[in-house]
């Protein structure tokens, strides 16, 4: 089994096919929207496939380590940055296509009009502890 | 078995062993053993004396760590030499555990997680699951706690307002885990009241039971948040409403008035409106200045706000959040709200899909966009 992480982005992935902002859609379909991804977490964790799943804050800082006895320098949170993580979904699974076929289904929760997303997944694979038997 | 027997019985047989001589995170270590070995016996034989029981098997689990560090084998035999120990053993010693488990020198996490193990009796597992990090983690915490309180008397008078806070904390926590830790910080606070003669433990108390009771109400089955005003109240639970209204008004009539108290006061008044629109909302503005006044809190400040938009009227409540700190969580929300109120249905959408983006937490998120949503929907006719 390997691990592999689902990452949605608020940015810098391609955008969607049915790229809609979720506050434009009508009630009924968010509530499609949040039974589908419910849904499919649900049925991965009956799968046993299921790891975890976090979303995270628009808002983000910047931190680094600035020399001893110093405070660390933090720069943003920044706006126009590239790239913005919205959250993850982590499965482990038994091969790359699986990761990838899963991705794809998640891709296509429904958004406005009730159609699928088909919104950009990042998918990728944890670095895993070495393996006992190496020869 | 009986767990909450167990877990009930906790803090007294940690307080026997500290009355023996035993210092107070070794005896919490042999405790917690004990505790650990009656879940797997006592389903098939529940000892006669259950309390003798635990002291007796955390006894010889204290002595069993002892003999295995040779290095304190000197004050081993000067415990294992004292006598038996005589009325010491029927002393509780509950509150003093109270408060060293609040101790201000511990982060409110770690006292969280030393109260619910040490006082509250629960394992190490279940609180590293009740707060999703991993066993390993927790039981660090709640070592590197027992460390930090190392030097503090047992017997030192301890302060009530910081164990409070420590209840308050794990009641607003919630359930996610096999633990419910909103009915366990009740079952500790209803223990403490008992044991003190205090207002605000008394309002603590009462501020617990009257938002415990509404939980039936305040989620759909698929998780999703319902605010106060859409709640089915029929599914409120009257008894834990009547207790709570009881234990505020034996409190309130002492003329001693704290946070708590006014925060269960307000909680009151909502559980008393058969339905939200009969909400006496000038008096909910009355307690929050009182609220505002004990604690000068910026987010009492944004709550009066909302309740001055509904006693006053939406341009009221915009007029009291003008000057409330935009940069508080909930803000922007409430203002959505307000303006929705006041008929700005435009400025309303938009201010509902910036709180979402900001929302601390998924359930207010996707209720905050279900509201943009609808809004949007309406505007567009």
């Amino acid at each position: 089994m390997t691990k592999y992480l689902l990452l949605k982005h608020y940015r810098g992935a391609p955008e969607a096919v049915n790229a809609v902002p979720m506050d434009q859609w009508t009630p009924e379909e968010v509530e499609d929207h949040l039974q589908f991804m419910a849904d499919f977490a649900g049925r991965l964790e009956s799968t046993g496939e299921y790891v975890d799943g976090q979303a995270l804050s628009p808002e983000g800082t910047f931190v680094r380590y600035d020399g001893e006895g110093r405070p660390p320098v933090t720069d943003g949170p920044f706006a126009e940055t590239k790239d913005l993580i919205a959250g993850w979904m982590v499965i482990d699974v038994d091969t790359y296509e699986r990761a990838l076929a899963l991705a794809g289904e998640l891709s296509a929760a429904p958004g406005a009009g009730g159609k699928p997303i088909h919104e950009w997944l990042e998918v990728r694979p944890f670095l895993s502890a070495p393996p006992t038997v190496t020869e | 078995m009986d767990e909450l027997l167990l877990r009930e019985l906790t803090p007294a047989v940690i307080g026997v062993l500290v009355h023996r001589g035993v210092d107070f995170a070794t005896a919490e270590d042999a405790v917690q053993e004990a505790l650990i070995q009656a879940a797997l016996t006592w389903p098939d034989r529940q000892p006669a004396d259950p309390k003798g029981w635990l002291v007796t098997v955390a006894w010889r689990k204290f002595l069993d760590a002892r003999r295995s560090e040779a290095s304190r084998r000197d004050r081993e035999q000067r415990v294992e030499a004292e006598p038996p120990p005589g009325p010491t053993e029927t002393a509780d010693d509950t509150l003093q555990l109270f408060f060293l488990c609040a101790d201000p020198s511990l982060t409110p996490a770690s006292a969280v997680a030393l109260t619910l193990r040490a006082v509250g009796g629960l394992t190490t597992r279940q609180i590293a699951q009740a707060y999703l990090v991993p066993e390993v983690t927790m039981a660090q915490r709640i070592s590197r706690a027992k460390r930090t309180v190392g030097d503090v008397r047992f017997e030192e008078p301890g302060d009530l307002a910081t164990v409070l806070r420590v209840l308050y904390l794990v009641f607003n926590e919630g359930y996610t885990g096999d633990v419910d830790l909103a009915a366990e910080a009740i079952r500790l606070t209803r223990q403490l009241a008992s044991m003190t003669d205090d207002e605000e433990t008394a309002g603590l108390l009462a501020l617990m039971l009257l938002h415990h009771a509404r939980r039936p109400a305040r989620t759909r089955g698929d998780g999703s948040l319902v605010p106060l005003a859409e709640q089915d109240r029929s599914r409120w639970n009257t008894s834990l409403i009547a207790e709570g209204v009881a234990v505020l008004q034996t409190a309130l009539g002492r003329d001693r008035l704290g946070e708590f108290q006014a925060q269960a006061a307000i909680a009151a008044l909502h559980a008393d409106a058969p339905r939200a629109e009969e909400t006496d909302w000038v008096q909910i503005v009355g307690w929050y200045d009182e609220l505002l006044r004990l604690t000068e809190s910026p987010v009492v400040e944004l709550n009066r706000a909302i309740a001055v938009g509904e006693a006053d009227g939406p341009v009221a409540g915009l007029a009291a959040l003008a000057t409330v700190d935009p940069g508080l969580p909930r803000h922007t929300a409430a203002s959505a709200y307000l303006h929705e109120k006041a008929g700005d249905l435009r400025a309303a959408a938009r201010l509902y899909a910036d709180a979402a983006r900001s929302a601390p937490n998924l359930a207010e998120r996707h209720h905050l966009t279900r509201q943009a949503a609808r809004i949007s929907q309406a505007l567009r006719g």
